[in-house]
């Protein structure tokens, strides 16, 4: 793999790394799968074009991520104060933000930004720094992840992550479930949103198509961090969504290498992120031969 | 234990990054040994689709028909339909120093435009450049990207209507609207109605399924049906057929493929045809040095003109004389 090869999956890494914390947030510490960041990814990515366009790059990410949170919320209310199942309700908020995410885009299925100045050339030109990319990436990533790992520590943060563990008890211990859940998808959906208004900005345009399986690329980078590092504690949980991401970009990239049919590509990353995932059940049935070892001693 | 086989297992994985990442680094120096270095032209497709497709084969075969094979390597890669993995190719093509880059279609044009802007780009099938954001002006190429668009010829496809169905004067227009290229041509056919004092509806689809439902609201209310050069019906394209035949409604579309697939009539892209520019664009600018500013973003030279009879006795039209000899006629 040459340089650039590796520097452009570590920038990807990162990038979709936002998606995963997002994902993360929703599938593991409340414990429902959210179909909506299909539709919010696009939707960051739509927003920031559109403000980047018009000359607003940073404040393009940061409605890109109020954006988002509201998308997220559409969700929960949906879920929590209408009855609708989760991953319906996901459903229904990703089906109607392509209209809206057309809407953004005034009716434009794609919007440029080519030459357009945007936060990774901004810094370039202040700083005359080469990786701008990667360096805006690896501190958006860390500032996200830092704010998460207090975030989830303090009152509120474990309140939300008590209604994901059993939500009977939290309700009983008064605390308002559905508050919890609103607040969790808001922030779920808010930092996919950032992702998607990064990556735009990073490929300098956004096409309403470019959230397709996001779900499914954000639940390998989940799955292949867990498959490496056990997520028991939130610190160790989004540091492993991290590296899963950003092994899974590895992973694409070592598979283009290859010189394979290029047909193959999809199976092959099944069949990758597949072996990554029966790791732990490797590990759990090694676990077993050692106990009926010690039952025959 | 558990510890010790969860350590083992991520250095397995580790390992086999790295182990992926050395014999890349060690092949560049094995063909040294060959005296005739190939210089390699990466194609980025950013699905399989059968436009998509023809291009691409025309391009690699063109390429070897003019005897360039030897001084020529192809670096096909296709991002299976994954927008990121567009990128990943993109600075995979960057890192390994090809000479030029063949993007298929307007979101590969952009993620390559975007990724460098030293390695010369050709573009192939990107209706609109100007409106893509990937030069200023079709004739000013001063970037390092040029190209074949593949816009379809909006005029030439209502003057054929017009010939045809001279009593058609209410389209309707089936498209998608999550298509940039669709969009953009539907921009322009409502451009030339609003010029030529023709009526249109818009019937939208965002999927396939969706089709045959907004077909069949279009029965009664228009004369004839427009569709441009439109991926997503173009692979549902036998619905739409079927939908005008039992309707009785002309289709015209934008792509030699869509007749075959039950369409009525097209002055539509031949894809062989922009493929073979492509590559004669390739050997000027690789092969024998020309630069891009010499090389304006050029049009399909010859557009197909075809008329699906089968479909004109269906809904009772009769193809006159004089386009029988001009128009290529499918049964």
């Amino acid at each position: 793999m040459s340089l650039v090869a590796a520097t452009g999956a570590l920038e990807l890494g990162f990038a979709y790394a936002l998606l995963a914390f997002g994902i993360y947030i929703s599938f593991r510490i409340l414990n429902i799968p959210d179909l909506t960041v299909d539709g919010s990814f696009v939707l960051g990515a739509a927003v920031s074009a559109v403000l980047t366009g018009s000359g607003h790059p940073v404040p393009g990410i940061a409605v890109a991520a109020l954006a988002g949170c509201a998308a997220g919320c559409v969700t929960a209310i949906q879920q929590t104060k209408f009855g609708i199942p989760p991953i319906l309700a996901g459903i229904l908020t990703m089906t109607g933000l392509y209209s809206i995410n057309l809407l953004v885009m005034s009716g434009k299925a794609n919007v440029p930004m080519l030459g357009k100045t945007n936060v990774f050339s901004l810094l370039e030109k202040a700083a005359d720094i080469r990786y701008s990319k990667l360096v805006i990436l690896f501190f958006v990533v860390l500032l996200v992840f830092l704010f998460y790992n207090y975030f989830f520590k303090t009152q509120l943060g474990l309140s939300i992550r008590a209604t994901g563990d059993n939500e009977a008890m939290v309700r009983a211990s008064s605390i308002d479930t559905d508050m919890a859940k609103i607040i969790g998808f808001g922030l779920s959906n808010a930092t996919v949103a950032v992702s998607g208004a990064l990556v735009a900005q990073m490929q300098q345009s956004a096409d309403i198509n470019m959230g397709a399986g996001m779900i499914v690329i954000g639940l390998a980078s989940l799955i292949i961090g867990d498959a490496i590092l056990k997520n028991k504690t939130v610190f160790r949980g989004l540091l492993s969504v991290i590296i899963g991401s950003v092994v899974y970009r590895f992973l694409i990239a070592l598979i283009l290498t290859t010189s394979l049919p290029p047909s193959f590509l999809k199976l092959i990353s099944a069949l990758v992120v597949a072996v990554a995932i029966s790791l732990p059940n490797l590990r759990v049935k090694t676990g077993f031969s050692r106990l009926r070892i010690r039952e025959g001693e | 234990m558990k510890k010790l086989i969860s350590v083992v297992m991520t250095t397995v994985l580790g390992v086999t990054l790295l182990a992926g990442c050395s014999p890349k680094q060690e092949q560049p120096q094995q063909p040294v040994e060959q005296p005739p270095k190939k210089i390699t032209v990466g194609i980025l497709q950013p699905m399989d689709h059968t436009s998509l497709n023809q291009i691409r084969d025309t391009v690699i075969a063109e390429i070897e028909a003019m005897g360039l094979g030897d001084q020529i390597e192809i670096d096909y890669k296709n991002a299976n339909g994954d927008p990121s993995t567009m990128v990943s190719i993109a600075s995979q093509f960057i890192g390994n120093n090809v000479g030029l880059i063949v993007p298929i279609g307007t979101n590969a044009a952009q993620t390559v435009a975007a990724a460098t802007k030293d390695i010369p780009i050709v573009f192939a099938a990107v209706s609109y450049p100007v409106d893509a954001g990937l030069v200023t002006d079709l004739k000013k190429t001063d970037g390092n990207i040029t190209g074949v668009t593949n816009a379809i010829a909006i005029d030439e496809i209502f003057n054929l209507a017009k010939t045809l169905t001279p009593d058609a004067s209410k389209f309707g227009f089936v498209y998608n609207t999550g298509e940039v290229n669709a969009v953009s041509s539907i921009d322009r056919a409502k451009e030339y109605c609003d010029a030529h004092g023709l009526e249109y509806v818009d019937a939208v689809i965002t999927n396939t399924g969706e089709l045959q439902q907004t077909a069949q609201s279009l029965a009664g209310k228009v004369h004839a049906i427009f569709t441009p050069n439109d991926n997503m019906v173009a692979s549902a394209m036998p619905v739409l057929a079927g939908e005008g035949i039992k309707a009785k409604l002309p289709v015209y579309v934008g792509a030699d493929s869509m007749v075959k697939d039950g369409g009525f009539a097209s002055v539509g892209i031949d894809y062989t045809i922009l493929g073979k520019q492509v590559a004669q664009m390739v050997e000027r600018i690789l092969i024998d040095g020309e630069k891009i500013s010499d090389n304006p973003v050029e049009v399909v030279a010859e557009y197909a003109k075809l008329i699906n009879k089968t479909t004109a006795d269906a809904i009772g039209v009769p193809v006159p004389e004089e386009l029988l000899k001009e128009f290529i006629i499918l049964e």
